[in-house]
């Protein structure tokens, strides 16, 4: 059977997190009841007129910046006229051949192997209204319209649907870090038209190409490119011609479906919007604004690696969200066991973390305070349930470390005299299981260990037990 | 004076008289008012009326001034031309597609003038969404010229010419995309004034073509579009094509005279085309502003034959988008038992729009689309290009430029009904006006032998209002036409 490649390039439509809309004073939060968000500028009334929104420009280019984009010193808006109900002018206010940002590339992951997939543009424009069907008719909410929509083009380099959902997870995470967007899938803050493609393995021209529009979960990219490449295979190996349409996604069926008719021979005419004026980025402002700009969390991942000296996985979930990591790196700064400040968060605190379902930013426990128990426990000076108690008072009470140990005593007990009265007295009060370890059987010291921890209220030294009892019970070889 | 006369003061008068306490601002709203009702029903000049509000806006501002409050506009009733929204009232561009529109907000223009006290009484007619010279394209029934009712009252602010020129208003905004204000002035004899463009904030002023479109004054005397302009020009935030500069100190009110000042004509304006009388009237403007100390220079507008075709590829190009939102789906008129989005939006517009506005939609998204975008819509930008290029050498010649306004006088009407090329034609002193972003002033300067109003047209560079308004001034207070009213003989 003949081989095919495939090309995919994704266009992702971004919902900016600012508070007001693109051109207009009207708040942006989701799940308002419908049209309680709207002015006579959203709603397109007759003598209105838009005004720029600093911060979504702002925004835009943080994302741009993040991406490794060229800003555009010189951009500016232009109407993209087409007559459809959500749209409250019957034309959008994008932008055509001067975008905000240009090139510049999203870095990833996938199947152990890097990829980077170069980007066309990023340009901003504003969200459309909100189609509501019924029963027996139809209504508009046009809260969403004029919500600030940053679309970013990639170029045609992917080449499956598991590379489709690596770029949308690393583009997704680098936004969230941004804080240009929430990227809440749910909210439809993220939604994607896909282009797909297929050619015989060895021909250097693309194919033609059908773009699937309005995917708005990952898991629907991935379901509809699957399908999508399978049924082009199907067409081409059956000598059949792929004709370049707009395809619908059926998340039901799990089906594409040609939506040809009307949508085909779209004509936008573009022209400058002539109530907006161009948009000039100088240099020192671009300069301010970068100088706010976070790490990308690939870099942040690899950075983790060398300079605390946690395994890479680990890295991995730190870097994954922006607060974690920065709470990880102010508890792991300074501290001389960052491989330990990593275990702690990995278990104890991303545990807590998502059974209480906070974020970690309403973390009880601070990082320099996590830290310190960290240096209490690794210094030996608690041992490790005691550590987890004293984790528990702090996430329930508050307070550091030290004072709880102190004020509680709960101190490790490694004197050597206390503990050489307590190795011998739980010796002769266990003289079975002195005979059973003696005689072999590894568990009897592991139950003898556990009496003198006991005896300690908890407070011995494990470890030095232990050693003390092997030494006492003397093990014939 | 006369308890009958308020109506025929002009705004800056009517204001000082109720300072003075000669009458009330009931008064003055009555007397315009029993203005409308005796020549209105002939004229139409209005779309709408609001007594009852009028006259509650009267009496708050009688008694705002009786506190001791006071406005520049106090208690003066505005017309206020139909495509600019007034908060609560009716805005319908004269258009099918607007009826039951009612406005949620007030324009910034208007804002301003409300602050100031002014009184809101009706909206006038016009050219349906100010597409016309003539008023003939209103949906609602031509305008009549009050000098000659069997003529028009120009267009498209014709109504607010009109009602200015019969005494049925005090003062009246227009709009002017490509000579909306200047030529209805001209033919009825009033004063009208267009700003440089983003001097007047456009917020709230229904789109026809935004980078033409701008609100001004049509009034009785230079003085009041002076008053006019200072109170609604300056920086709005509203509008991103406002200007961030700050207003001229208008300084006409102490110079007199024309001494040490440049005025250009332009070559190119006074070739062939042009009427007889209107020739002859400009003509003797000039040499009245000579007179008065004017050097007189020759300056060259070398592309103004291409004005036209410019104008008419961006002005449609805009208005085809600014007009898209008309679709029956939010506001005004819904066609009924339709099939689909699709079929609504055929549907609503074929019964919503006239004539003229499918012309120019249908220009409009041709001269966009894709394969005759650039033959059309780039050429035409250079173009403008160009044009403001022209002007901007001129004004290294002169300080302003005399110019007519129109070739003609008021047509008959019906005159060019079935030539819509020809009327076009008609605003060929106008329209590089706006192309070029630059003011202009329409003062009387004459009459035809069949007793038609001319206008004088002084053209001043962008931002120099306050040179046009004073080249204005100072030929109005010479001028031998100056107040004559229509019927006054």
């Amino acid at each position: 059977m003949k081989e095919f490649l495939t090309t995919i390039g994704l266009e992702v439509h971004v919902q900016l997190r600012t508070h007001s809309k693109m051109f207009c004073g009207c708040g942006t939060s989701f799940g308002a009841p419908p049209n309680t968000q709207v002015c006579p500028v959203c709603l397109g009334y007759p003598g209105s007129l838009p005004v720029m929104n600093r911060e979504a420009i702002r925004l835009t280019v943080l994302a741009g910046l993040m991406l490794g984009c060229r800003i555009n010193p010189f951009s500016k808006f232009d109407r993209k006229n087409y007559f459809y109900p959500d749209m409250p002018k019957n034309y959008q206010i994008s932008q055509y051949d001067k975008p905000l940002c240009l090139g510049g590339a999203v870095e990833m992951e996938v199947a152990g192997h890097c990829r980077r997939i170069g980007l066309t543009r990023i340009h901003l424009e504003e969200d459309v209204a909100k189609n509501l069907h019924m029963e027996t008719w139809s209504g508009i909410d046009f809260n969403r319209a004029g919500v600030p929509l940053m679309e970013i083009v990639s170029d045609p380099e992917l080449e499956s649907a598991d590379e489709a959902m690596a770029y949308l997870q690393t583009l997704r995470q680098i936004l969230v870090y941004a804080g240009v967007s929430e990227c809440n899938m749910e909210e439809g803050n993220m939604r994607c038209d896909v282009n797909v493609s297929l050619r015989p393995a060895g021909q250097a021209a693309l194919g033609t190409k059908a773009e699937i529009k309005n995917l708005n979960t990952f898991k629907g990219v991935h379901a509809a490119l699957t399908f999508e490449i399978a049924r082009q295979r199907d067409v081409l190996a059956a000598g059949g011609r792929i004709i370049q349409e707009t395809r619908r996604w059926d998340a039901d069926t799990g089906q594409t479906y040609s939506m040809r008719s009307k949508e085909e021979a779209h004509d936008y005419r573009y022209f400058p919007e002539p109530d907006l004026m161009p948009v000039a980025l100088p240099d020192e402002l671009l300069q301010q604004w970068a100088a706010g700009l976070p790490e990308l969390p690939a870099r942040r991942r690899a950075r983790f690696v060398s300079e605390y000296g946690i395994p890479d996985y680990d890295a991995g979930v730190l870097s994954a969200e922006r607060a974690i990591g920065d709470y990880f790196e102010s508890a792991a700064r300074g501290s001389r066991f960052p491989k330990a400040v990593s275990n702690w968060i990995m278990t104890d605190v991303l545990r807590t973390l998502s059974e209480r379902s906070i974020p970690v930013e309403r973390f009880p426990i601070p990082a320099d305070a996590l830290a310190e128990l960290v240096e209490l426990a690794e210094n030996r000076k608690i041992n490790s349930n005691t550590a987890r108690t004293v984790f528990a008072i702090m996430l329930a009470e508050g307070g550091r470390a030290g004072d709880i140990v102190r004020d509680r005593g709960l101190a490790q007990v490694s004197d050597s005299g206390a503990m050489d009265a307590m190795v011998r007295k739980t010796v002769e009060e266990n003289p079975k299981s002195a005979q059973d370890y003696r005689g072999g059987k590894d568990a009897a010291l592991k139950f003898l260990v556990g009496q003198v921890m006991r005896a300690s209220k908890g407070k011995a030294d494990p470890q030095m037990a232990a050693d003390m009892l092997v030494k006492l019970l003397g093990r014939p070889d | 004076m006369a308890k009958s006369g308020w109506n025929t003061l002009a705004a800056h008068e009517l204001r000082d008289c109720l300072d003075r306490g000669e009458c009330s601002s009931e008064e003055a709203v009555r007397s315009v008012v029993d203005a409308i009702s005796a020549t209105d029903p002939v004229l139409h000049g209005y779309v709408s009326v609001d007594v009852d509000g009028a006259l509650a806006q009267a009496r708050e501002a009688d008694a705002a001034r009786r506190r001791g409050e006071r406005g520049r506009l106090l208690g003066v009733p505005v017309a206020v031309k139909d495509v600019l929204n007034v908060r609560g009232q009716s805005c319908t561009c004269a258009s099918r597609i607007l009826k039951g529109y009612v406005s949620p907000y007030d324009a910034t223009a208007i804002a301003r003038l409300r602050a100031e006290g002014a009184v809101f009484l009706g909206r006038t007619n016009m050219d349906e969404f100010a597409m016309g010279s003539t008023t003939e394209n209103s949906a609602f029934g031509v305008t009549r010229n009050p000098w000659a009712t069997d003529r028009v009252p120009g267009g498209s602010s014709g109504g607010s010419a009109a009602v200015v020129a019969a005494d049925e208003a005090i003062v009246a905004l227009g709009t002017d995309t490509g000579g909306s204000i200047r030529q209805p002035a001209s033919f009825c004899g009033c004063v009208g004034f267009k700003p440089s463009y983003g001097r007047i904030s456009r917020y709230g002023l229904t789109a026809y073509a935004s980078s033409l479109d701008q609100i001004g004054p049509i009034s009785k005397d230079v003085e009041d579009a002076a008053l006019l302009f200072e109170i609604m020009g300056g920086h709005d935030p509203m509008d991103s094509s406002s200007l961030e500069v700050p207003m001229p100190a208008v300084s006409w009110r102490n110079g007199q005279g024309l001494a040490g000042m440049k005025l250009g004509l332009p070559r190119e304006y006074f070739v062939g085309g042009m009427h007889g009388d209107v020739d002859r009237c400009v003509r003797a403007a000039v040499e009245e502003c000579r007179a008065l100390g004017a050097e007189i220079v020759d300056v060259t507008l070398p592309h103004t034959r291409a004005a036209i075709a410019a104008y008419y590829i961006i002005a449609t190009a805009e208005a085809s988008a600014n007009l898209a939102r008309f679709d029956g789906v939010r506001y005004g008129h819904r066609a009924a038992g339709v099939s689909d989005p699709i079929d609504l939006y055929r549907q609503t517009r074929a019964q919503g729009f006239g004539a003229e506005v499918k012309r120019r939609i249908i220009l409009g998204t041709y001269v966009l689309s894709s394969g005759y975008h650039d033959a059309y819509y780039v050429t035409a930008q250079k173009v403008r290009s160009l044009i403001r290029r022209d002007f901007e050498m001129a004004f290294t010649h002169c300080d302003a430029i005399l110019a007519p306004v129109a070739p003609t006088a008021a047509y008959r009407i019906g005159e060019n009904r079935d030539d819509p090329l020809q009327m076009y034609l008609g605003d060929i002193y106008t329209v590089p006006v706006n192309l070029a972003g630059i003011c202009g002033l329409s003062v009387p300067c004459g009459f035809t032998g069949d007793g038609l109003p001319v206008g004088l047209q002084v053209i001043g560079p962008a931002l120099g209002e306050a040179c046009v308004l004073r080249v204005g001034y100072a030929y109005e207070s010479v001028s031998k036409v100056r107040g004559r009213r229509p019927g006054a003989g």
